[in-house]
């Protein structure tokens, strides 16, 4: 017997720690929907599997609230069963001796009162109020419900302009979307449960890049309505595109000399050239829409002569406003608010941070792009400073990591306290109080409290403030526009909830989000001002989806984007991606798992042909 | 075309053929479940999986279509472990007290299981708990139900209701109605679609066959029967006789075989629905232009399809009664007086292809004979054939009867009630010979005739024009109501019937798994028309009768207290959508 030896895990062992990973994966890919007290019944089975043993409360106590809640699924509980499981979980919670029974019994307290309606339903009615309502994971959490299956196998038979077609159905913008959508169809990826979400927007860049230029669809017998669009970015081109295909005559309004809004004024075109871009706007007008570009409303077009000359009115403004960090010093010759950066590359007047030394304020995608940005127009250093830990920035973890292997960096936990300059009033350093990590906040992410440390000064010359942004309301605001928290108010239909004919969407209802989510709320929008016209326009697209495959791709590798090298891009604007080869974009479009064709897709809800 | 081969036997068929149906061309015959072509190929079943060389999982056939080369076998020794496997699956889910089910003989689980040579299941019997209201005429057997989604998919898809519903999640995800709503409370038809496509015994029409036996036990009642048009061309389905030996006649004969005193036609009181409804038609007419049609009203899931969807709309629906309700009203008034028999004592029955009858008979205005209900019970042609069977009736052996004294007489115009656009026709003939003053040649609208679920025709009678269209299916009724609402389409008179096919493809009428029979029994409807001696409704010396000696008139004061009726005097749970 040796005194100690090499622990080496066994065969079983080595199995079960598979078995974890499969279920990570799999609840990454757990379909909305699902009856909230069967599923954390589940859990709580798979929590006790883990109990030792030892003490009472987790040991017994876990048995016995899975039995109680068995009854309550199986319609054999009465209501008094709520209050046994409540108290049991309660004392697990207050007695188990370790983290296994009392989290254990924490999950189960939290159901009780956070679905307790559910329990009463199934005790009550015996039944459940949920159904699996969404059967495409990819489709269901596109804002824009695009036709995801659909175009991959497209691309999987090489038929690209198909793909595009298809897209377009519910997005005009597949050039767009192919190079930043953060393509939240991917985060609950059926295909997650044998290996990894498919690479859906790397497929989608495949297709634009191989399609060649796909003319727009055929529009509809002229209505004679008259649409007035107020805003040329993504929202706004989005419903002149379906309004203009519906036959209803568009014009746009926009205040900046060029289409696009955040597309062209808020993405470096490292992201998104600026030529690819222009792709889709081209399409977008070759349908007939009438773009008047350099118009501001207020000035020189008012929104009550708009109202009179068109039959209805869309508002996309978007978030254009910059919001300031509001430390001591945010006037300081250096300073510069990152909507104000973006928006002069857009229009390709490069500031020159030659020798300069760059601090970006922000955690965001935008505070991603200010900071990729300074380094490319030459700074000496870039540092992104953020409140919160790594792990709690909204930008996308790439973006974050693109950064920093651009030879930018990353300091977290550290607040904005003033900003200091010389006596001419430029800029000479940022202050920063550290941070630590506190409660969890309503964000689900903990909470940055002041450190018991002193402030560090952060040597600079130029500070850019990427804290969020606001909306230009007061033309909008001074017509009656109703204004809510800041931001326009609507119906879900988009509807201004108290003009008639006037209808709002994008950012400037919802404040800054995203690309897709701002076509989705054009889309939705379009539909909504066809119906309010009096017509019931049918977009659809006579493109054929393939057959899907009749066996499933055992268990492989994603296929990832690949970008340029790091030393390379980060001295010009040109793309840092590059897009996936035929052979990877084959194997890629042949690992999708068409949930349009095989599981609930097939029953319900598994194809959107026309909206 | 595509070549493969299926259990080697090399098949060429057309592009996106499926690989069942392929096997089926090739005399191949894969064993379904849940499959219902075109309305239900969702592989849910997974009964007719199949093993396609190269691929490592077996695959559905039913939603799976054929590849150049593909070599499938319908019975490997991986596709017999699986396909047993899974009916042994449903099997535990499933209670199987066929002895006792009003399937048994009529089941593809029974089948299936018994083909597979399944005589015991090793797995543990968890059979779902029904909760569901006794007092519904729709029944649904949880414990039956094996989840093949086809109610759900034929009430969508074909009758545009969505009565149905997955319902939960996970291991405990059965059917039942949406948005958690009881039966009773939803805008459910009643057409009964959902129990004519269910496999098995999960769904059912309420059984009232006791209580005829009952009332044939009770010397104090008289037992009168009427038969609707529909019922002779399908009931012989069921008991093997051909269509053209299954008549009226031996109809009558089995009835009186059991006891029933009187056997009468409801053709009859068609007949007598056409001289009112084509009436009212014709006072419309002259009265002009109208934004909506005239609609028939002689169905009632029509009828709850209306009030509960369009219900600004009921106020164009023929006040007419039903057939079956003109009877009763009229039986127990006039004819229970012609044929000496107090009211009180006579206990009607009608035999239905419908379920929505039996909803119809018990409406709180279907009292005009102050009985309690004008039309006592309401059987379907399925509960019929259960009496024949359970009288142990050889049905070849029965001499066919007439019907009795005094309504022996029915037309050809009345019998067509039962085919989609016989109504319609029907009315025509009437319409027709009251504009010009003499009859049309009988087939002068058979324009209207057709298997489409729409069809529309102008007739130019006299110096009108009369637009037409014809709709069966609740779909196609809520298209062509669309389509009216927005002014795209105009018409005088509309005939709806809730199921498709109309009457002859009633959810009242035998079960025959995977096929839709609506077509051949409307066709025999329409021979024994052509085959009639009296093709008009008017000319039927029965209703001439009535009209001389009690009715006096079409829309007479006596016609409208009797044999006309109030849509709007009973409430209907309205659409989701519309609450």
């Amino acid at each position: 017997m040796s005194r100690l030896s090499i622990i080496t895990p066994d065969y079983a062992q080595t199995v079960v720690e598979n078995l974890y990973k499969d279920v990570e994966r799999r609840i990454t890919a757990s379909p909305p929907g699902i009856c909230p007290i069967d599923i954390s019944n589940a859990f709580l089975k798979m929590c006790h599997a883990q109990t030792c043993g030892k003490c009472v409360p987790c040991r017994v106590g876990l048995t016995q609230l899975s039995e109680l809640i068995d009854e309550v699924l199986d319609g054999t509980a009465t209501l008094e069963y709520i209050d046994i499981i409540e108290k049991t979980a309660r004392v697990i919670k207050n007695t188990a001796d370790c983290a296994i029974g009392y989290e254990a019994a924490n999950m189960v307290l939290r159901g009780v009162v956070g679905f307790r309606d559910d329990y009463v339903e199934h005790i009550v009615n015996k039944r459940c109020r949920f159904n699996i309502y969404q059967p495409v994971p990819c489709v269901a959490l596109c804002p824009a419900k695009v036709d995801i299956p659909g175009y991959i196998a497209l691309i999987n038979s090489e038929r690209c302009a198909d793909a595009v077609r298809l897209i377009r159905k519910d997005n005009p913008f597949p050039t767009a979307c192919a190079f930043v959508c953060e393509h939240p169809c991917e985060a609950r990826c059926r295909r997650n449960m044998i290996d990894d979400s498919i690479n859906i927007r790397g497929l989608k860049r495949y297709a634009v890049d191989h399609s060649g230029i796909v003319p727009a669809p055929k529009c509809s017998e002229p209505t004679g309505k008259k649409v007035a669009i107020i805003g040329g970015g993504p929202s706004g081109l989005s419903a002149a595109y379906y309004l203009s295909l519906m036959g209803h005559s568009v014009e746009l309004y926009e205040k900046r000399d060029k289409l696009g809004g955040m597309l062209r004024y808020g993405i470096p075109s490292y992201r998104l050239p600026r030529e690819r871009l222009q792709e889709d706007i081209d399409c977008i007008l070759s349908t007939g829409v009438k773009a008047h570009t350099g118009v501001e409303i207020g000035t020189t077009v008012t929104i009550p002569k708009l109202k009179e000359e068109f039959d209805c009115i869309y508002i996309a403004i978007g978030a254009h406003n910059d919001k300031k960090i509001g430390i001591e010093g945010e006037d300081k010759r250096g300073v510069i608010s990152a909507v104000e950066m973006l928006r002069g590359i857009g229009d390709n007047t490069l500031p020159d941070f030659t020798k300069k030394r760059v601090v970006v304020v922000g955690g965001g995608n935008v505070a991603m792009d200010c900071t990729r940005s300074a380094k490319r127009l030459g700074a000496e250093s870039v540092t992104c400073v953020y409140r919160r830990r790594r792990a709690d920035m909204t930008a996308q973890p790439e973006e974050v990591s693109g950064a920093e292997s651009e030879g930018c960096e990353i300091l977290c936990l550290q607040s904005p306290l003033r900003i200091s300059g010389d006596e001419d009033g430029n800029v000479t350093a940022i202050w920063v109080q550290p941070q630590i990590a506190g409660e969890i906040d309503k964000s689900g992410r903990p909470r940055p409290v002041n450190a018991n440390a002193e402030p560090v000064r952060l040597a600079c010359d130029i500070v850019i403030a990427a804290v969020g942004q606001g909306i230009e309301i007061q033309p909008f605001a001074d017509f009656g526009v109703n204004i809510e928290r800041g931001v326009i108010g609507t119906l879900a239909d988009n509807e201004i909830t108290n003009i008639d004919g006037v209808f709002a969407g994008g950012d400037c209802t919802t404040g800054p989000a995203t690309v897709i989510r701002a076509i989705a709320a054009g889309k939705v929008a379009a539909a909504n001002i066809d119906e309010y016209l009096g017509f019931n326009h049918i977009i659809s697209s006579d493109v054929e989806v393939p057959q899907p495959r009749l066996g499933v791709r055992p268990a492989c590798g994603r296929m990832n984007t690949k970008e340029r090298s790091a030393g390379e891009r980060n001295t010009d604007f040109n793309l840092i991606e590059t897009g996936l080869t035929q052979e990877e974009a084959n194997a890629e479009s042949s690992r999708c798992l068409r949930c349009d064709h095989y599981g609930y897709g097939i029953f319900k809800g598994g194809r959107i042909d026309k909206w | 075309m595509v070549n493969l081969t299926i259990d080697n036997i090399p098949v060429a068929v057309e592009e996106n053929t499926s690989i069942l149906e392929a096997a089926r061309l090739a005399g191949i015959n894969i064993p379904t479940l849940c499959f219902l072509k075109d309305i239900n190929e969702i592989a849910a079943c997974r009964v007719c999986i199949v093993e396609i060389e190269g691929i490592d999982r077996l695959v559905a056939s039913c939603n799976n279509s054929v590849r150049e080369g593909m070599k499938v076998h319908t019975n490997s020794p991986k596709v017999r472990e699986a396909r047993k496997t899974n009916v042994e699956l449903i099997l535990s889910q499933h209670n199987s007290n066929c002895a006792y089910c009003p399937r048994s003989g009529n089941c593809p689980l029974q089948k299936v299981a018994n083909d597979l040579g399944i005589y015991d299941v090793v797995y543990k019997k968890r059979e779902p708990k029904t909760l569901w209201s006794h007092r519904a005429i729709l029944r649904r057997d949880a414990s039956k139900c094996i989840k093949c989604m086809r109610c759900i998919q034929v009430c969508d898809k074909i009758q545009t209701l969505n009565i149905w519903d997955v319902s939960g999640t996970g291991a405990r995800t059965t059917v039942d109605v949406s948005h958690n709503r009881m039966i009773m409370d939803s805008d459910c038809a009643m057409c009964g679609q959902c129990i004519t496509h269910c496999p098995v015994g999960a769904l059912s029409c309420r059984d009232d066959t006791d209580k005829f036996f009952e009332a044939l036990a009770d010397k104090d009642k008289v037992v009168i029967v009427q038969v609707a048009p529909a019922v002779r061309a399908a009931w012989g389905e069921s008991l093997g006789i051909p269509r053209k030996y299954a008549t009226i006649g031996k109809i009558t004969a089995a009835l009186k075989r059991m006891g029933v005193d009187y056997v009468f036609d409801t053709d009859f009181s068609a007949d007598l629905t056409i001289m009112e409804e084509g009436n009212e038609l014709l006072k419309r007419i002259s009265e002009g232009e109208h934004k909506y049609p005239l609609f028939t009203s002689c169905c009632p899931g029509w009828v709850r399809f209306l009030k509960s969807q369009y219900p600004d709309m009921v106020d164009c629906l023929s006040t007419s009664k039903s057939p079956q309700q003109m009877f009763g009203a009229i039986l127990k008034t006039y004819y229970a007086k012609v044929m000496n028999i107090p009211a009180e004592k006579i206990y009607f029955v009608s035999i239905m292809p419908c379920m929505a009858k039996k909803r119809e008979a018990a409406l709180p205005t279907m009292d005009d004979a102050k009985t309690g209900r004008d039309v006592d019970i309401v059987l379907t042609t399925r509960e019929f054939v259960k009496l024949i069977r359970s009288e142990h009736i050889s049905v070849e052996h029965l001499k066919e009867m007439p019907c009795d004294y005094p309504i022996e007489t029915s037309s050809g115009a009345g019998v067509i009630f039962g085919a989609t656009g016989g109504v319609m026709e029907a009315a025509l003939r009437t319409v027709y010979a009251v504009l010009e003053g003499h009859n049309p040649e009988p087939d002068a609208f058979k324009e209207i005739r057709g298997k489409n679920g729409i069809r529309e025709a102008v007739f130019k009678i006299g110096d009108k024009e009369i637009k037409t269209a014809v709709v069966s299916g609740l779909g196609n009724a809520r298209k062509l109501l669309k389509a009216i609402r927005s002014g795209k389409a105009h018409f005088d008179f509309v005939e709806v019937m809730a199921c498709p096919g109309g009457c002859a493809g009633g959810g009242g009428q035998p079960i025959k798994e995977g096929y839709e029979l609506y077509a051949e029994r409307g066709d025999e409807l329409y021979n024994i028309d052509e085959n009639s001696e009296i093709r008009y409704s008017h000319e039927n010396p029965a209703i001439n009768s009535l009209y001389e000696n009690y009715i006096e008139k079409p829309l007479s004061k006596r016609a409208e207290e009797l044999l006309h009726t109030d849509h709007t005097a009973w409430e209907m749970p309205l659409a989701p959508e519309k609450i």
